[in-house]
């Protein structure tokens, strides 16, 4: 068995986020966004960073907010039940910020090529697009075959991908479950994994069900306990999805004020030592629980 | 017509937005699999599927394929209850290989600028050199314009987002005209229609310009003309956008409650078009 690789949420980012990295995050896409991770990276005032995901609701724009990134790779940031990102869009508009523009499609592809260790991967989308204008990573390429346009994508490796799940052992090891976006791709194409779970379990949880996986545990670098580290996206099994959060945001992350008083409300108190689920509150908590259970019937890995 | 009237509840008890879900489910057949976006277009499903088309099978860009509703209304396709009991719940190249293989047969997508030929931009207004406002991007839409069978377009009819060329392609309609889809390589597709606060427009089989087919009660087709940035071609026998049914308002209100989307009298569901 590996060595642990429990660390405190601190701990993880200032050891495998260095400034100026590639980061994946919110690779799920509306599910399991890393936020607890990501508001980490604003404590401790990470720079340079180059952002890479399918969709950000919200998560990028906090860190462009924050100063803590120079580029972005992404195919939609936004805020999915409000529309723009404020943030993103000022620093794009004011050229502070670089962007890679994706399409979902080619985002997996570019992550998909990283993970299966080869220069790139061919698609059929994007062709006649103007992602080509404002993504020097993808290329018309005539297939060797059947003659037949193609759009290459580049092959992204970042280094690290920060992913949140809903239970992990001390190792690395881990179960996700729900809509996986390409948490797969990312993982497997990254140089470093950080996990933050919701649980903390037994290896033989995770053994117990190991299609489960998605990264085995020896490609992980972290595991940090972060119970309530998806809010306000919604966790599979834990909590649903607290809209009201995202309308709030998109209100206060309209001027630089409003983002600071955001900032001083959700983010900075856990540096004091105040544990995320408190500052959330009981009420607000109870609000978000599942109500409607629906647990899978167990299948059989014996022999 | 202001955008803004558009907005407000009509005398017969439905808003613009409800007339445009209903239009949008309408362009939806049963049996078919459906790529399902945001906003508008997630009720748009919902109520196809509760009505005209129960065979219909949802295909959702970040893992999910479902062919029941979700057991309770959803604001976003992440949301739990659309999870709870889907078919498939998977990675997005799994959804995106169905589409690429040419398997989805309708897709929705949303657009800030749109030209005669269906072009559309989800990036950047006034070019990406020196963008005057950076949108949100293309996130699945560019895939779904070039790999569906057909995409469904909806957004707001302004002169400004209905203009002659524009500024950027997030996802290909038909390029310059016909022969362009094929000639650039895209394997199959188009759009089909767009559906706007104003009216529906289909694309000339021959041309593959965008051509006003029917109009919504109370617009004329010299209001949409107006609001239109090029000389708009109208169907012969121009047709009136049919209301939603007291069935199809029923479905609705069951899927927005709350009238987010879709509006209420006390707040216009401005959202739902993503008016930027």
């Amino acid at each position: 068995m590996d060595s642990a690789k429990r660390l405190s949420l601190s701990e993880a980012v200032s050891r495998f986020v260095q400034d100026g990295d590639a980061v994946a995050m919110g690779c799920a896409q509306e599910t399991l966004i890393p936020f607890a991770a990501g508001h980490e990276m604003i404590r401790r005032q990470k720079k340079d960073l180059t952002l890479i995901g399918p969709i950000s609701d919200i998560l990028f724009d906090q860190l462009v907010g924050a100063g803590c990134v120079t580029e972005i790779r992404a195919a939609w940031i936004g805020n999915v039940i409000t529309g723009s990102a404020y943030h993103f869009r000022r620093a794009v508009e004011e050229k502070t910020l670089r962007i890679k523009d994706h399409s979902n499609l080619t985002l997996a592809m570019a992550l998909k090529a990283g993970a299966m260790g080869v220069p790139f991967m061919p698609t059929r989308t994007a062709l006649g697009s103007d992602l080509y204008q404002t993504n020097p990573d993808l290329k018309t390429l005539s297939c060797p075959f059947s003659g037949v346009p193609v759009t290459a994508v580049a092959a992204l490796t970042p280094d690290v991908a920060v992913v949140h799940v809903q239970r992990a052992d001390i190792f690395g090891n881990s179960h996700v479950w729900g809509n996986l976006g390409v948490t797969r791709e990312a993982c497997l194409a990254s140089r470093h994994v950080i996990l933050t779970a919701e649980e903390i379990v037994d290896t033989t949880v995770i053994t117990g069900d190991p299609n489960r996986v998605v990264v085995p545990g020896f490609r992980v670098s972290a595991v940090v306990h972060a119970p309530w580290g998806g809010h306000p996206s919604p966790v599979p099994g834990y909590y649903n999805r607290d809209h009201q959060a995202f309308i709030d945001y998109r209100n206060c992350s309209k001027t630089p004020e409003g983002f600071r008083a955001w900032r001083k409300e959700w983010v900075d108190p856990v540096d004091d030592g105040r544990a995320y689920a408190e500052i959330l509150g009981n009420a607000r908590r109870e609000s978000l629980a599942i109500t409607h259970r629906r647990p899978s019937v167990p299948v059989d890995y014996g022999y | 017509m202001k955008t803004k009237d558009a907005f407000e509840t009509t005398a017969s008890g439905y808003t613009l937005l409800h007339l445009m879900v209903t239009a949008a489910a309408r362009e939806v057949f049963d049996h078919e699999t459906v790529f399902v976006g945001m906003r508008l277009p997630l009720l748009g499903f919902l109520l196809a599927k509760s009505t005209h088309a129960p065979h219909a099978v949802g295909v959702y860009e970040l893992g999910v394929v479902r062919d029941t509703v979700s057991p309770e209304p959803i604001l976003t396709m992440g949301d739990l209850p659309n999870l709870s009991g889907a078919s498939w719940l998977a990675d997005t190249i799994d959804m995106m290989g169905l589409l690429q293989k040419g398997l989805v047969d309708v897709s929705f997508i949303g657009g800030a600028q749109v030209d005669r030929f269906g072009n559309l931009n989800t990036s950047y207004i006034g070019g990406f050199r020196s963008p005057v406002t950076r949108l949100p991007g293309s996130g699945g839409a560019c895939d779904l314009a070039c790999l569906a069978q057909r995409h469904i377009i909806v957004m707001t009819h302004e002169k400004r987002r209905f203009k002659e060329k524009v500024d950027y392609i997030t996802s290909p309609g038909y390029g310059e005209g016909p022969g362009w889809r094929e000639g650039v390589g895209l394997p199959r597709g188009g759009p089909s229609a767009v559906i706007t606060t104003l009216g529906v427009l289909r694309f000339d089989p021959d041309s593959k310009e965008m051509m006003l087919v029917s109009v919504h009660p109370g617009v004329s087709a010299e209001t949409v003309q107006s609001h239109t940035g090029w000389h708009l071609k109208t169907a012969r026998n121009l047709a009136q956008t049919p209301p939603p049914t007291r069935e199809e308002l029923t479905v609705i209100r069951r899927f927005d409650p709350g009238g987010y989307w879709t509006g209420t009298e006390k707040s216009p569901g401005e959202k739902a078009l993503g008016v930027f």
